[in-house]
């Protein structure tokens, strides 16, 4: 075995670009190891991690990069690392990577640009973002972390000067039918839609394409606008725009409780929008009269979906692809194989908003469930590594994601996670979630599916019977097929829905929920 | 509404990506004009130095 670690100096590149390339390198034969980072502190801690230490990387600055690979013998590493550039160079020419380094250079380039689309560490992001709006540039901001006061600060300029700011940590918007992050591919269409989540936001627009109708603007938010210290600048700027938007004919608006004062701003504005809108506020303690808000108020992302489909075509499409005979007769075959200590559920999310969503239904149901993002009212995960009796755990939260990709792009963290909820004998459900579309995993289903067989196996042998229930956010369109995902996950035995919150809902009955 | 932002909803975007590279690429199989920046960390990623940058600029 063979190590060794090369660093280039002033040579930077996004963290989900060097992962695919160490997942590449990794492939290839003789390679024992293969990582890819740029030289921050938190990386090089990373790298340290596993077993990769040496002067040289200690030195690295946050712009070099690093290569440290561990290989059988020489000569790989020597092939390895004669080919670095063909992977450091794939794709960059045909997308049109330029040279420009600043924003200003950039503009130059593309005068006619209207958007900037920034996913750079968040300690730059506010930065990057001030210099897009100061050119005119709307902006969709994917990094996090960024500090709420610079968002407030960021969305007050974007105000005056007639902008947007979508985010920050926006992970999805769909504009004019074009998926910008993570999106799906979905039907252009009559419905306009703001949220504070991407994966709400991808749940709602995916539904609506099943349902028929399509997508006019689907307006990304940042989880915090509607906190009252950001005051919902962008939900307020974005319902505008949705309001003038010829495309437009009905406004449908997501998000977990909002703050009370912003709530009160939107309400106001709400009152005066002349399209019929909708809203799901997700976990909301009471239920505001449908008056109050001077809207229809929904309580799940679906029926928020099924609802503006309905404003629109006169049709209320079904939620349910299944018919209730066939529910009750899975509900009555999966509940006759259980023993009698098989009692818990284990939900493993990708998307945070279908984990809080669950809980919520489940909660409706009088489930109680423990979580590492805790709707309002529910016992906090102490250890989110451990799940106790029932737990709902999004693995997207930054605790299981730092230095980690997503689960969204890769699924090794949810696959160790199933094993590890299938050894113990008073397991009954796993509730799972897979999410299709733009930048997402090429086949998330084909991942996992391992991992479940493996489960449900260990379950067997042990006389024990483990149910699996899934949601699939997709379409037709993306990239990933979702019939062959469907396929996939049935020929396995897997229950499938395409909401998250049907999946949360056939798992209240199935545990016999009310 | 500023013109940019009518534009932007009227005929989508065209963008200038800054960060991740996968979502330049995504937007161009869609057929967006979209540029990728060769951005690396201001100042090098030194923290103080940068705000001093920020001071001059």
């Amino acid at each position: 075995m063979i190590t060794r670690c090369i660093i280039r100096k002033n040579e930077y590149y996004d963290s989900v670009f060097l992962m695919r390339v160490a997942k590449q390198i990794a492939e290839q034969k003789g390679v024992l190891q293969a990582a890819t980072f740029m030289g921050t502190e938190k990386n090089k801690g990373l790298l340290a991690d596993i077993g990769f230490e040496s002067g040289e990387i200690s030195s690295a600055k946050p712009n070099d990069l690093i290569i440290a690979i561990r290989a059988e013998n020489e000569e790989t590493l020597s092939s390895v690392f004669e080919n670095i550039d063909h992977w450091l160079n794939q794709g960059l020419e045909q997308i049109g990577a330029t040279s420009c380094r600043t924003l200003e250079e950039g503009v130059a380039f593309l005068p006619r640009s209207n958007l900037a689309v920034i996913s750079v560490p968040g300690q730059y992001a506010s930065r990057e973002a001030k210099k897009a709006l100061e050119h005119c540039l709307n902006v969709f901001l994917f990094s996090d972390n960024v500090p709420v006061e610079s968002e407030l600060s960021l969305k007050e300029f974007a105000r005056e000067k007639g902008l947007i700011v979508m985010g920050p940590d926006c992970g999805t918007a769909i504009i004019n039918g074009i998926g910008i992050g993570f999106a799906n591919l979905v039907r252009r269409g009559p419905i306009g839609v703001i949220g504070s989540s991407g994966t709400g936001l991808q749940e709602f627009t995916t539904l609506v394409h099943r349902f028929g109708s399509g997508i006019s603007h689907a307006i990304g938010t940042g989880g915090r606008d509607l906190s009252d210290q950001v005051g919902g600048i962008t939900f307020l700027s974005a319902l505008d725009a949705l309001e003038s938007d010829r495309e437009t004919r009905v406004i449908a608006l997501l998000s977990k409780p909002p703050g009370s004062s912003a709530l009160e701003k939107l309400i106001q504005k709400i009152h005066l929008c002349k399209k019929p809108v909708i809203a799901c506020f997700l976990g909301l303690k009471y239920q505001p009269t449908h008056e109050s808000i001077g809207c229809k108020l929904v309580r799940t992302i679906d029926e928020a979906a099924s609802l503006s489909v309905q404003l629109e075509t006169g049709n209320p499409p079904s939620l349910s692809e299944k018919n209730h005979r066939e529910l009750e007769e899975l509900i009555r075959q999966h509940q006759t194989a259980k023993r009698q200590e098989q009692k818990f559920i284990r939900g493993i999310f990708a998307g945070g908003t279908f984990c809080y969503q669950a809980q919520q239904i489940l909660r409706d149901a009088g489930i109680s469930v423990y979580s590492n993002v805790p709707l309002h009212g529910n016992p906090k995960l102490p250890d989110p590594l451990h799940s106790i009796e029932h737990t709902l755990v999004d693995m997207g939260a930054d605790e299981f994601t730092f230095g980690r990709p997503h689960p969204m792009i890769d699924s090794g963290l949810r696959y160790e996670r199933i094993l590890a909820e299938a050894k113990n004998p008073q397991v009954s459900i796993l509730l799972l979630d897979f999410i299709l579309g733009l930048n997402a995993s090429p086949d998330p289903a084909g991942e996992l599916l391992p991992a479940i067989v493996e489960a449900k196996h260990e379950a067997k042998k042990h006389g024990e019977s483990l149910s699996v229930v899934a949601s699939i956010c997709g379409t037709e369109n993306d990239p990933q097929n979702i019939q062959q995902q469907i396929k996939i996950l049935e020929e396995s035995g897997i229950i499938t829905f395409s909401s998250s919150a049907q999946a949360a809902r056939f798992c209240a009955l199935l545990m016999g929920g009310s | 509404m500023n013109d940019k932002l009518k534009d932007l909803l009227k005929n989508g975007p065209i963008a200038i990506n800054i960060g991740i590279f996968n979502f330049a690429e995504s937007l161009k199989i869609q057929g967006v004009e979209v540029i990728h920046m060769n951005w690396t960390p201001p100042a090098g990623g030194d923290p103080e130095l940068m705000d001093l940058l920020d001071q001059l600029l």
